[in-house]
Order: C-alpha cells, then sequence, then structure tokens
C-alpha cells in the first residue's frame, strides 16, 4: 500500500508540473499584458511596472521564478490588488469554494443513489419513470440555466430563499442544488442500470437462497458492487462540479476562488492565474487519488497493495 | 419410507410479451428422506424451474406458480407467506447453484458469506459462527480454512468455490438440498471429487438431495431414483436400474443412446433428431410426439396415462397401452 501511494505522489507530482509548465505557455502566448488597460501609463512607468514584476526577464528566467513561487507556495502579490498576496486571496476564497463542492458532491452522491435504487427497485414502474425523467431534465438542462431558474422561482416569485452571496445555510440551498442537480441525475441513471444488472446476478439469488431479508440483500449484496462504476465516474464528475462552481460563484455573487480565477485570466493578473490554476488543479489531483484508493477498498478484486500498480 | 418432500401436478408459467410460456405442466414426485432423486432433460425442459419453483424462486412477476402443491413435511409451500419462506430457504432447504464462479458476491469474504446464513437464523456468537464455518470448511475439504476465511472469491478456484458453494448451502443443516447442475461447469477430475463430497455429505448428515442435470454420467453415480423431465413434464421415473437398464419410454431411450460409451466403441452415437415443441403453444398430446420413432396417431392427441409399471417404475407412454402393445406383437408377427 505505502509503495503504491509513494509511486502515485510522484505520478501526481509529475502532473502538476505538466499543468503548471502548460498554464505558464498559455499565459506567455495570450497577447496583452497586466498594464495594457492603464491609458495614462507612459512607456516609462510601463517598463518600470514591468521590471518590478519580473516581467521584463527572458521567459525562462520568468518560468524558474514562476517554479520558485510555486515550490515554496509564495505567489507574491497580486498585480491588480497589490494590497493583498495571492495567499491571501485563495485562503479567503478556498474554504467557501470547499464547502460548495462538498456539500454539492455530498448532496448529489446521496440523492442520486437513493433515487436510482428505488427507480431499480420499481423497475418499469411509475416511479421508475419519473426518478428517471427527473434524470433526463437533470442531465439536459445547464446549471447555469437552473440558477437563475432558480433564483426567479424560490427567490424572487417565492422568497423562500435568499437571492444570492453566502452567508447561512439557507444561502447554500439554491446554488448546491443549481450545482448538484446534473451530477445527481448522472449517479442516478448509473445507479439504476448497474443495480439492475447486480440484481440479477447469481449471487443476489444465492443471498435470496440464504433466507436473507430483501434490505439486506440490497444494502450487503446489491449496493457495494452496483456503486463501483459510480466510484470510477467520480473523478469526472468532480472536474464537472469543480468548473461548475466558477459559473454558479458568479452567478450567486459568491466570494469563492471561482471568482478570482476568472477575473485573473481577464486581467492577465498573473500570480493571481498561476495560484489558483495550481491550486485548483492539486486539489482536483489530490481528489482523484481518494477515488482510486475508495475503489479499491470497495473491490478486493483490485489490488492497490500488492503489485503497487492498479 | 417417510416422504419429505411431495409435489403434486406443479403448473408454472412465465407472461412474456409474446405469450405465456408453460414452462412446467403438472410435474408429480415424490422424495424421500436420506435419498438422492435425479432430475434429467435436456436445457429448457422445466427442471430448474422446478427446482426454484420449490424454494419459490420465481421472479414474480413474470413468473407464477399456477396450479399444484408443494408438500414439505406435510405443509403446502405454494401458500406459504415470503416471510415463511425466509425462514425455510437455507434452514431446512438449501440450494446449489450451477456456475461457482458467479454465485459467490466478489466484494465480500468467504467467511462473510459462510456465516451470513447461520447469523440470519440461529442466534449465534460471531465465535460460534466461525467456529462452525471453519467445520464446514473442513467437511467440504479446503485447506487452511483459518486463512482462507479471510479471503475473496476470486482467490480461490472454480472446484473450491463449489466447495465453498456447498458449505454455504449445508451450514445450517438443511433437510433437502436441491443441487442445480452443480457439476456442470467444473471439468471433469474436478466433478468426480464435488460428487464423492456429495456422496460424503449424505452418509454423515443424512440430508435428502434433489440432482438437476442433463449429464447421465453424474445421475448414473449417485442417484437412487431418476425423474426424466421433457417437455415441461415427468415422463417417466423410476429407480437408476429401471431407467439405466429398462427404460421404457422412447425419449429415455433416446437419451440413452445419445451418451458416448467405452464399451460400445466404434458404433455411431444415435442422437434425438428433431428439437422439443414451443411451450408457447404445448402440443394436446404427448409432446414428444413430433420426434419419436414409434409415434401414432393417438399420441397426438391425447396425453398417455400414467402407466405403472412396478412400484418405482412409471411411464407416460401410448406404448404401454394394451391395444398398442398387441398392435406391436401382430405387426411383429406377420413381419416373422
Amino acid at each position: 500500500m505505502l509503495r503504491y501511494i509513494l509511486k502515485r505522489l510522484l505520478i501526481m507530482v509529475i502532473t502538476l508540473w505538466i499543468i503548471i509548465t502548460l498554464t505558464f505557455i498559455l499565459m506567455v502566448s495570450i497577447p496583452g499584458s497586466p498594464f495594457n488597460s492603464e491609458r495614462s501609463s507612459n512607456e516609462t512607468i510601463q517598463a518600470n511596472l514591468e521590471s518590478h514584476y519580473n516581467l521584463d526577464e527572458p521567459y525562462h528566467i520568468q518560468y524558474l521564478l514562476y517554479l520558485k513561487s510555486i515550490v515554496t507556495f509564495d505567489f507574491g502579490p497580486s498585480i491588480k490588488k497589490p494590497d493583498q498576496s495571492v495567499n491571501e486571496l485563495l485562503g479567503r476564497g478556498f474554504p467557501i469554494s470547499f464547502e460548495l463542492g462538498i456539500v454539492t458532491i455530498i448532496v448529489a452522491v446521496i440523492s442520486g443513489i437513493i433515487l436510482g435504487i428505488i427507480a431499480a427497485l420499481r423497475h418499469n414502474g411509475f416511479i421508475d419513470y419519473m426518478a428517471m425523467g427527473i434524470a433526463v431534465l437533470g442531465i439536459s438542462i445547464p446549471n447555469f440555466i437552473l440558477a437563475t431558474l432558480l433564483i426567479q422561482q424560490l427567490a424572487v416569485n417565492f422568497d423562500i430563499f435568499p437571492v444570492a452571496t453566502w452567508k447561512s445555510p439557507a444561502h447554500m440551498v439554491l446554488p448546491t442544488l443549481a450545482l448538484a442537480t446534473g451530477p445527481m441525475a448522472i449517479i442516478a441513471r448509473l445507479t439504476r442500470s448497474t443495480m439492475l444488472e447486480v440484481l440479477t446476478q447469481d449471487y443476489i439469488k444465492m443471498a435470496r437462497a440464504k433466507g436473507l431479508s430483501p434490505w439486506k440483500i440490497i444494502i450487503k449484496h446489491a449496493l457495494r458492487n452496483a456503486l463501483m462504476p459510480v466510484v470510477t465516474i467520480m473523478g469526472t464528475l468532480l472536474a464537472g462540479i469543480l468548473t461548475g462552481t466558477f459559473v454558479i460563484e458568479q452567478i450567486f455573487a459568491i466570494p469563492g476562488m471561482g471568482k478570482y480565477f476568472v477575473e485573473s485570466i481577464n486581467q492577465r493578473d498573473y500570480p493571481v492565474i498561476m495560484g489558483t490554476t495550481v491550486f485548483y488543479s492539486a486539489f482536483l489531483i489530490i481528489m482523484l487519488f481518494l477515488v482510486d484508493i475508495a475503489y479499491g477498498i470497495l473491490d478486493p478484486r483490485i489490488k492497490v497493495n500488492k503489485q503497487g500498480g492498479e | 419410507m417417510e416422504k419429505i418432500l411431495e409435489v403434486n401436478n406443479l403448473h408454472v408459467t412465465f407472461t412474456t410479451y409474446g405469450g405465456t410460456v408453460k414452462a412446467v405442466r403438472g410435474v408429480d414426485f415424490h422424495l424421500n428422506k436420506g435419498e438422492t432423486l435425479a432430475i434429467v432433460g435436456e436445457s429448457g425442459c422445466g427442471k430448474s424451474v422446478t427446482s426454484n419453483a420449490i424454494m419459490r424462486l420465481i421472479p414474480d412477476p413474470p413468473g407464477k406458480i399456477s396450479a399444484g402443491t408443494i408438500k414439505f413435511k406435510g405443509s403446502d409451500l405454494t401458500k406459504a407467506s415470503e416471510k415463511r419462506m425466509r425462514s425455510i430457504r437455507g434452514v431446512d432447504i438449501s440450494m446449489i447453484f450451477q456456475d461457482p464462479m458467479t454465485a459467490l458476491n466478489p466484494t465480500l469474504t468467504i467467511g462473510t458469506q459462510l456465516m451470513e446464513g447461520l447469523r440470519q437464523h440461529h442466534k449465534v456468537t460471531g465465535e460460534a459462527a466461525r467456529k462452525k464455518a471453519l467445520e464446514m470448511m473442513d467437511l467440504v475439504g479446503i485447506p487452511n480454512p483459518k486463512e482462507r476465511m479471510k479471503q475473496y472469491p476470486h482467490q480461490f478456484s472454480g472446484g473450491m468455490r463449489q466447495r465453498i458453494v456447498i458449505a454455504i448451502a449445508l451450514i445450517c443443516e438443511p433437510e433437502l438440498l436441491i443441487a442445480d447442475e452443480p457439476t456442470t461447469a467444473l471439468d471433469v477430475t474436478i466433478q468426480a471429487q464435488i460428487l464423492e463430497l456429495f456422496e460424503r455429505i449424505q452418509r454423515a448428515t443424512g440430508v435428502s438431495i434433489i440432482l438437476i442435470t442433463h449429464d447421465l454420467g453424474v445421475v448414473a453415480k449417485i442417484a437412487d431414483r431418476i425423474a426424466v423431465m421433457y417437455a415441461g413434464k415427468i415422463i417417466e421415473t423410476g429407480t437408476k436400474r429401471d431407467i439405466f437398464y429398462n427404460p421404457e419410454h422412447p425419449y429415455t431411450q433416446g437419451l440413452l443412446k445419445s451418451v458416448p460409451r467405452l464399451d460400445l466403441q466404434g458404433e455411431k452415437l444415435t442422437p434425438i433428431d428433431g428439437t422439443p415443441p414451443d411451450l408457447f403453444s404445448p402440443p394436446k398430446g404427448c409432446p414428444f410426439t413430433a420426434r419419436c420413432p414409434f409415434a401414432m396417431e393417438v399420441c397426438d392427441k391425447v396425453y398417455p396415462a400414467n402407466s405403472i409399471l412396478s412400484e418405482s417404475h412409471k411411464v407416460n407412454c401410448w406404448l404401454q397401452d394394451s391395444r398398442a402393445k398387441k398392435l406391436l406383437a401382430e405387426t411383429a408377427g406377420s413381419k416373422a
């Protein structure tokens, strides 16, 4: 197990390095600089500013400086908001984004699995068609449309939940709903189809022949096997939820990391771009790693502890 | 002898979009305490459906026990509630499935799957369950039971898995064991070992066994009595001697002729021509008529009554009718 984790850590570091390098290449190849929009500045001021942020150095020096800032985890101050360091921005934004993401995942996974199981058990019945109808809607409607619809109906017309911002649990309901519906629908459909397949397996019949109760059969014998494909797509879903947070945070004016991420690219705020990208990628890579570990725990046939491979 | 199981006029149907499949059409048989009854027949003749019906494991819908009684120790299982059936399954009647590769849950350890039935039905401590499980693994011949308990199904070979399936079926000490093609998925050397295991267990525990199979070699080895099934009906029953030495039904005769034999080297195998009838609309008369070399006009129209040849040997065939016998004797005489 330890060998496997070490190996994976190494791969994670390499992946992160590739992402950092690609981001750097993309960053310097976009035309413009952080100071382009400032109309009043003359060329001397521009040059001074660039030299202050080392932007006048050759690209390979800039690249090394970036690497250094990442290794020391000190991205320096934001160019656009010089009174704030990138670390401060991340420290303020990340907990909020993380909260939104985690709540979304929990809601999506639990409701998706329950919906899928119910649909599978009432196969071809009314509840099945209802659940799958909701799931198709959930997959088809983009989260930003759903978000606007939710605000219009539940916040403006009926005034049940607050319109925007991030203060109390009530504030969390609409953004979470908007963000969780898509992944929930995917999980529900997947759980339903694998559950239906698992329920026809011989070991389920064998469990019935042992005289076990229906609930025990579903929880102990069927669900665990049915969840494996769900765990497999969790990685993709996590990435989807992560990018979803950018949009949802904008719509609900949530002061999370997504806002800085989008703003920094528009304003060519290089340190912030680097900081948010590294942070998001590292987070996603770690989550994917945890998914793989969970997969090994769920399915004993996947030996993560023997050869150090998957 | 005490009858442990008595099946009378059992009908099982499956409703599909294409119509109703009459999979089992009036099956009668009984099983005495401590004996082994083999139900023999080709694929799709209703043998597995019959065994699932005894366990009440037929998925409903689409399946349904539409008529008949299944008396287990005097009480009719077709009328038992699902709750009562749960207390019978695994405790009084156990089942072994055909394919040991798929009958075990891949995500649970062997120990968990072994003890599960015991802990469900008998209120025993974890320690007692463990002890019993180790005992069972020992009985079915699995070396190092202590270590093996903690392993998962994929770490066992096919033969070992079938031994575990047998151990699971026997752990609550059932009185009746239904083995649905228990050796079909195994290779020949393992088959022999498993059959010997059955014999040994029967001697040790006195369990009654219903063996579902299409393999006459298996039957010859361990069955006491044989019931031959064709198109949802039992067409001939008898002791092993009756069926192997004096088969009366043309289908039974055909079945025996299509088995390769070492002592008849050089002779060609004689398969039974044709295919079984469509069970969406089974024929009114004897279902074997279309393939039977002795078919008469009456065979197609009326199902033959049960002819009792001896106390143990019974057959459903028009050839046993006194008129047919006379006719056969005359034609044989005129030829001579």
